[in-house]
């Protein structure tokens, strides 16, 4: 790599100690090829913000995070979204219990620190809107009582693109909810021969020691809440921002929800570099997954694609 | 500094271009032949079908060869490609072809700086308020269309429009400071001679029946005039202009010859006042009957008419002052009397008619009684007098009995002149309208007239004026009291209603506001001006001098407000700027855009000679910028060491 060369004097371009790096290499050990998506997602969580995946089914979704869940020593559970699934099969029902008279509630999946809501978009809106109430506020009320979730508490949401047959497709106030929507996209021909050639990945997901624990994210995202943002590059976010609003080419702007998120995830993803300062090539780089599940673009009601945002990019001056 | 020529011009931009051309070229419809304003109008709809229906554009040749029709067609017309008519002429076809190319940027470009020279060449014929005002939204809308063009399909119409007249307010002060000092040139700038003087109205400098009827069908302003003190009673207001002394039968002429220096005996207060005369491409001025003091650069003629050294082109100002009663050559040389009292072989019934009345009474002043008795008896006053044949004074007299000013004063003259009575034509302008709005009195072609003067013994040359004997509120009222219903005056004239009345007046002060204070700005008042601020007698050097330290000033003032209200920039982005232009200067271009961190990476492979001094600096960019200490030093020192 081009980065070597550099001299250790220079500590911002050579590749200095970067923490968890254990974790992202384990992981691209079971993701081939997807390096790239596996420190988004781990920055997303970093962050505290909720994860949606979307692409093709058998792309490696699941994988994704389960592998995460396992590495990082998160108690995981797994809702497979259908069309008939209620909103009680996710938070818990009460149940009576005869031989002491009482009800007593049974905890839904969602109890757990990190829940894969598996392809979310074939559920009715009901029972979306049931599981991203708890994504947002952190707690599930039933049968009036309301429980605290465990902390920390992520979603990773996966979904197929909406053009599909039997899918409810998420309504933008429900997008703005998860902080980073990634594409995995085909592997590349080696990581695929490579996939071919260990018979697949899932196996391996059995073998997965985890390599930390689930009390420790908490001071984690507390050091990537510390890293420094300057009044520069709190400038850059803005006029990112600001250029999302006035670009003819969206059908709206970023909202400031997602400023702060766009702000959250570049200080993760400094974090992860090594750094505790971010650059304004952390807010390039986490710019794309943080704001195209935001903005429609105005030719169709899509979402922006990667060359409207990389437009956005370049029509930003870097301040 | 070029536009690439391959740099492809925004579609949308278009429509802007069109319309600044439509703009610049529009007022030109009003004097340009009309085949040109026909070809120009088709040639502008052609190219807007090919955009709307995003066709291919014609090819060169075809270009080449539209250019070449179209200058020959104005070569045929002009028979001259140079002057203001043909040079605009030019102008405005190159502008509607030019639509037909608008390929690149630089094309676009082409566009709008034509347009911005056309809008001067609309001040060559007319430099009115309206004219004004559409020049100023036109300038306006070829900013916004420069702006378009570069702003590419991002800018919005209202960016654009504000953008532009932001631009166009901040070039006010400037605009300011060239009109006040820029050095005026005493005459007409531009044009050459027969462009100047051609399709005037106004008094000329002979008389034939019928051409002061026509003038009176003008409601096109004369002169005005500015009294110092009261406005003199409306009989007096015998504004002179040619006197007619040569009388062919049918044609009256000046004396070609010089004239002796008029003897004026002064019998009142001289009268003040301060005339405004628009351009007739004629030496005289008006003046009021008898003019005692004349500005510094006119002449007195034996007749008593003011002329100027120049034919007067443009609007101009004189101060005269004149006495209304006078003696004017009591003393009369043999040889002016002589050629007062010729007159041709016809008329033979007026010259009887004449001979008979002084033989029943040999005193001038019956003879004079006499004429006037018959004009108020039997005549009528008329702009459609019928058409006069061979004996035209005979036919008058005897027969048809209806006719203008001219008819009358110059059967009057021959009658005087068959009676033996030395007589002349005075033609010029009777009377004028006050304007309540801004006092001024305005007067127009409507009020062109022609009066008689006789000479007495002992009284000098009087003024008689047959037309007040036929019909005296010619002269109290004006024209058009004096003239029956029906009558083809233009139709400003025959306004009575009070509220139009009003308003045109109202326009008509604004506009003579706008001539006397901003058109009016000549070599004087410029002079004037720069005495108040203390430099006296200033010559174009000195006007120089002050239009560039005003300029200067400006520009200083300009630049401090610029520098002042620059964006605070951070002494670490400052260094990181001084970078790029030193990376700029080896060829290495970062767009704005890239991060250094990006610039680094991208040197590595592009100018590994670069790279290692580059990243070190960038380091200690990126740590003085975005970290959590500003240190400058090391930022410095990694500079320093840059190749």
């Amino acid at each position: 790599m081009v980065m070597k060369k550099v001299p250790m004097s220079t500590p911002l371009l050579s590749a200095s100690p970067r923490p968890l790096a254990p974790v992202l290499a384990r992981a691209d050990e079971i993701i081939l090829g997807k390096s790239t998506e596996i420190r988004l997602a781990v920055a997303c969580l970093l962050a505290g913000g909720h994860l949606l995946i979307e692409d093709l089914p058998g792309l490696g979704k699941t994988t994704l995070a389960q592998t995460l869940a396992h590495l990082l020593g998160l108690q995981f559970s797994r809702i497979q979204f259908t069309s008939d699934l209620l909103p009680a099969d996710i938070t818990g029902v009460s149940i009576f219990e005869r031989e002491r008279s009482e009800f007593r509630f049974l905890p839904g999946p969602i109890f757990s620190q990190l829940l894969l809501a598996d392809e979310i978009n074939r559920a009715t809106p009901k029972t979306q809107s049931a599981l991203l109430e708890a994504m947002e506020e952190g707690q599930v009320t039933a049968e009036g009582e309301t429980r605290r979730l465990p902390q920390p508490f992520f979603v990773i949401a996966t979904q197929n693109p909406a053009h599909q047959i039997g899918t409810f497709p998420l309504p933008e106030s429900q997008l703005d909810r998860f902080l980073m929507r990634l594409e995995l996209g085909y592997p590349d021909q080696a990581a695929e021969r490579r996939l071919l050639a260990g018979g697949g990945q899932r196996q391996h997901l059995d073998q997965l020691l985890p390599l930390l624990d689930a009390s420790t994210l908490p001071g984690l995202q507390r050091e990537v809440a510390a890293v420094h943002a300057a009044e520069p590059l709190i400038d850059y976010v803005l006029a990112l921002v600001e250029a999302s609003r006035q670009a003819p080419a969206f059908q709206h702007g970023l909202s400031p929800r997602a400023g702060l998120g766009l702000l959250a995830a570049a200080r993760a993803w400094a974090w992860l570099a090594g750094r505790n300062m971010v650059l304004p090539d952390d807010v390039q780089a986490v710019l794309p997954s943080v704001a195209r599940h935001r903005l429609r673009s105005l030719q169709g009601s899509d979402h922006a694609s990667a060359e409207d945002i990389a437009a956005l990019i370049r029509s930003v001056a870097i301040p | 500094m070029s536009t690439p020529a391959k740099e492809a011009l925004d579609h949308s931009a278009t429509p802007w271009l069109f319309l600044a051309a439509v703009a610049t070229v529009a007022p030109h419809f009003a004097h340009q032949p009309s085949w040109l304003s026909v070809c120009v109008a088709l040639t502008f709809a052609w190219g807007g079908w090919l955009w709307w229906q995003d066709r291919r554009l014609p090819g060169r040749w075809l270009l080449v060869l539209l250019v070449a029709g179209g200058c020959a067609a104005i070569l045929a017309e002009f028979h001259t490609l140079f002057g203001r008519d043909p040079g605009v002429a030019l102008l405005v076809m190159l502008m509607a072809l030019k639509l037909l190319e608008l390929k690149s940027r630089r094309d676009a470009i082409v566009v709008v700086i034509l347009g911005y020279f056309l809008l001067l060449t609309h001040y060559f014929y007319s430099q009115s308020i309206p004219t004004g005002l559409w020049l100023l939204t036109a300038l306006w809308l070829v900013t916004a269309t420069l702006i378009r063009v570069h702003g590419g399909s991002a800018a919005t119409t209202r960016g654009t429009l504000r953008h532009a007249a932001v631009l166009a307010a901040q070039s006010l002060p400037f605009m300011l400071v060239l009109y006040l000092l820029f050095p005026r040139i005493p005459g007409p700038l531009w044009g050459l001679p027969q462009d100047a003087h051609a399709g005037r109205t106004g008094l000329s400098e002979t008389m034939t029946p019928g051409n002061i009827a026509s003038l009176a069908q003008s409601s096109e302003i004369a002169f005005r005039v500015l009294f110092d003190g009261a406005l003199p009673p409306r009989d007096k207001l015998y504004w002179r202009g040619p006197v007619l002394e040569a009388f062919d039968g049918r044609i009256w002429r000046p004396y070609p010859g010089v004239t002796p220096h008029p003897q004026l005996a002064l019998l009142s207060q001289p009268v003040d006042y301060q005339t405004t005369l628009e351009g007739h491409s004629q030496r005289w001025l008006l003046a009021l009957d008898a003019p005692s003091t004349l500005p510094a650069d006119a002449i007195l003629s034996g007749t008593l008419t003011v002329n100027a050294r120049q034919p007067v082109v443009n609007r101009q100002r004189h101060r005269f002052s004149s006495v209304l009663d006078y003696r004017f050559n009591v003393e009369e040389t043999q040889a002016v009397l002589q050629r007062n009292l010729a007159l041709p072989g016809n008329n033979p019934r007026s010259v009887d008619l004449a001979r008979r009345w002084r033989a029943e009474n040999s005193s001038p002043q019956a003879l004079i009684d006499k004429a006037l008795d018959l004009f108020a008896r039997e005549f009528f006053y008329t702009l459609r007098p019928p058409l006069l044949g061979e004996n035209g004074i005979d036919e008058f007299l005897f027969t048809t009995r209806r006719g203008f000013c001219e008819h009358f004063a110059a059967a009057f003259v021959v009658l005087m002149r068959a009676g033996g009575v030395p007589a002349r034509v005075v033609t010029g302008y009777q009377g004028g309208e006050r304007n309540p709005v801004d006092g001024f009195l305005v007067v127009r072609q409507s009020d062109a007239h022609a009066w008689a003067e006789v000479w007495l013994a002992g009284r000098g040359w009087v003024r008689v004026d047959p037309t007040a004997a036929v019909s005296p509120s010619r002269i109290e009222a004006g024209i058009a009291d004096a003239l029956p219903a029906g009558e083809p005056l233009p139709a400003l004239l025959q306004v009575r209603t009070d509220w139009l009345r009003t308003l045109r007046h109202r326009w008509e002060a604004i506009n003579n506001a706008w001539n006397q204070q901003v058109i009016g700005f000549d070599r004087e008042r410029q002079r004037d001006l720069l005495a108040r601020f203390g430099l006296p007698d200033a010559d174009w050097r000195d006007l120089a001098i002050a239009l560039g330290t005003a300029t200067a000033l400006l520009l200083t003032a300009s630049l401090a407000w610029a520098l002042y209200h620059r964006p605070h920039r951070d002494p670490a982005a400052r260094l990181w700027q001084k970078v790029l232009r030193y990376l700029a200067r080896r060829q290495v271009h970062c767009a704005p855009w890239e991060t250094p961190l990006a610039l680094a990476v991208r040197l590595k492979a592009e100018r590994p000679e670069l790279a290692e001094p580059v990243a070190q600096v960038v380091e200690a960019y990126l740590l003085a910028r975005y970290g959590t200490a500003c240190d400058l030093k090391m930022l410095r020192a990694a500079i320093a060491r840059l190749p």
